[in-house]
């Protein structure tokens, strides 16, 4: 594949020995094509991402509502947004659905991806079974849990029938202490399966030989878990971390579903925040510099990762 | 001394790769843990799915077992009720519109980007990857009333042009791995022979990249028949609902009438179920390799 993708990559020298005197209106007009062949993708970008996405950059900045011109306000939403309560109260529940995201359902790729190369048999049964939660609408993943969650009916339904009244009056999504932490439950039960597939098809680009030489010196599995394969998918455990870093700042589908942030805030998120300030009470240049504060928190993970990522491989 | 310990320890790791990699029996504890976690991701869809043919009285009796007798009456009231007839309809609208929208777009520079001498080729390249890890919250407010003001909002194009713009940079990129691998000749050979750029990308490589379109293809599709985000905020005209937004009106008109909601919800994830199980080492490898976006 390398292989090809350097010789795809259009050597010129090429060109300009099989083409002297033509040379360079040829290369100009090949040019142009090539660059014709961009022309959808680049326009839809940019109408879609790049117009808007710099627009932020200034709208940020002013005190529109989305209709009438905007007055640019200089820092106000700034200091508007320090002081903003709900803003803090969304941003640390961002935290904390990150600090869940980075530990749970990592666990459970990990181990479900490196039990599946373990075994021969019903490997694949297991992977379908592990993805199809994945695959679901969030919507519809909510409405069943919804339905196993109900203090009335589901899982506290059916354990009242064998006289096990524990879940009775837990209220999973309207109980403020608990409301975060079931939406995570819920986006986690749906999320686990993807790792299970990323961290495998890492776990089989792992040289064999490396297991065998582990199996050989009588490693258990254990060992050859931490010091075989857990070093062997590095890059992609990286980039997982990375991804799940992004999210946990983006998550938005399950929380607006399950509770709507609710109650009481409880389990707002900051994409609920920015939707409702945004669309709901019309403060779009105020939305717009919270989505940006946002953003640069994200773009600071993605510096992060790239420092990190750039010193391992200088030690390497 | 030394053979000795040689030849044990030979025999030993015979023993150890013997009953390694086996059936049930050899490795007990990963098919323990593995069952476990498949009854995990299992069992809440077999609630969903055994609950949406129970009638509102067996629902009391008997919360999340197996039914005892299949009541169809639910699917029917939510066929009805729920709006979904329409609902996967403009659904189907906006995933083909997507994934041939995207596959315009994204093919093209694919193969720009993997064949064509095309200048600042780096340049691009990178833009689209960045462009694939800007959350969507930089634009979104901007978008929105861009949107307003050009009659795109509560449109279905206007979702899908979204859908397609977010969907492209990840696709060209994952379209470019399929496309540098081509043998480079194939297309030397067509210039040669006289066809034009557009007649050696349509009718020599295209059919070569097939699989790598078909991929794209599922990936983009399946995120525009589940995504909620742009379809909770550009639409919402109820004739214009996609299934998603269709479902969840219709789960907030009927809280807690369990079989009604779950019967819609197995309407909406049949058609994604029955695809992935026909198609699942596609969806897989698609999804490991380059569904790397929400």
């Amino acid at each position: 594949m390398t292989g090809a993708a350097g010789y795809g990559e259009g050597d010129p020298s090429l060109d300009q020995k099989m083409l002297p005197p033509r040379k360079s209106r040829t290369r100009r007009r090949r040019r142009l094509v090539a660059f014709a062949f961009l022309i959808p993708a680049l326009v839809i970008n940019l109408l879609v991402i790049g117009g808007p996405g710099i627009g932020s950059f200034y709208y940020a900045f002013t005190n529109w509502n989305g209709f009438t011109t905007p007055k640019f306000t200089g820092l106000d939403n700034f200091f508007t947004l320090l002081g903003d309560q709900d803003f803090w109260n969304a941003i640390a529940h961002n935290f904390i659905y990150m600090a869940i995201f980075l530990t749970v359902p990592l666990f459970m790729g990990l181990v479900g991806a490196f039990m599946l190369s373990r075994i021969r048999r019903g490997a694949s049964l297991f992977r379908v079974l592990f993805f199809i939660p994945y695959l679901i609408a969030s919507v519809v993943n909510a409405q069943i849990w919804k339905n196993l969650l109900d203090p009335t009916g589901g899982l506290a339904a059916q354990l009242d029938k064998i006289g096990i009244h524990w879940l009775d009056n837990i209220f999973f999504f309207g109980d403020s202490h608990l409301a975060l932490y079931s939406v995570a439950f819920v986006d986690n039960w749906h999320f686990w399966g993807f790792l299970v597939i990323l961290f495998m098809a890492a776990m089989q680009g792992v040289d064999a030989s490396r297991f065998e030489a582990a199996r050989i010196d009588g490693a258990n599995a254990w060992q050859e878990f931490w010091h075989i394969a857990l070093p062997g998918i590095r890059p992609t455990l990286m980039f997982a971390l990375m991804i799940i870093s992004l999210w946990s700042l983006l998550a938005f589908d399950y929380a607006y579903v399950l509770t709507g942030g609710g109650p009481a805030g409880s389990s707002d998120l900051v994409s609920l925040l920015v939707n409702r300030t945004a669309f709901g009470s019309l403060e779009a240049g105020y939305a717009a510099f919270m989505a940006l504060a946002l953003s640069l928190l994200g773009g600071i993970f993605l510096v992060i990762f790239a420092i990190i990522r750039r010193n391992e491989d200088e030690t390497n | 001394m030394t053979t000795l310990t040689h030849t044990k320890r030979q025999r030993q790791t015979r023993k150890k790769l013997d009953e390694r990699p086996g059936g049930i029996g050899h490795t007990p504890f990963s098919y323990f843990w593995l069952i476990i976690l498949a009854l995990f991701a299992g069992l809440p869809i077999f609630v969903l799915l055994f609950n949406s043919v129970k009638s509102g009285l067996e629902l009391g009796l008997n919360p999340l077992g197996f039914p005892k007798v299949l009541d169809w009456s639910n699917y029917v009231t939510a066929w009805n009720q729920g709006n979904l007839g329409q609902g996967l309809l403009n659904s189907l609208i906006l995933v083909t519109g997507t994934i041939i929208g995207v596959w315009i777009c994204a093919g093209m520079a694919a193969y720009t980007i993997a064949r064509l001498d095309l200048p600042f080729k780096r340049g691009f390249s990178n833009y689209f990857f960045i462009v694939i890890s800007l959350p969507v919250q930089l634009f979104l407010v901007p978008l929105f009333f861009l949107w307003t003001k050009v009659g795109l909002v509560d449109t279905l194009p206007g979702l899908m042009i979204i859908y397609i713009a977010v969907n492209t940079p990840f696709a060209t990129l994952l379209l470019r791995t399929f496309l540098v691998g081509i043998p480079r000749e194939l297309d030397e050979a067509a210039r040669i022979d006289g066809a034009s750029e557009w007649q050696t990308a349509t009718q020599v490589i295209l059919p070569l990249a097939t699989p790598g379109f078909l991929t794209v293809g599922l990936i983009v599709g399946l995120s525009a028949y589940n995504e909620l985000f742009f379809a909770v905020i550009f639409i919402s005209s109820p004739s214009k609902l996609p299934i998603a937004t269709a479902f969840l009106s219709f789960s907030q008109g009927f809280t807690q009438q369990y079989g009604l909601v779950n019967a819609a919800g197995v309407i909406m994830i049949i058609p994604v179920v029955v695809l992935f199980l026909l198609m699942q080492r596609r969806f897989i490898s698609g999804l490991a390799t380059g569904g790397l976006k929400g």
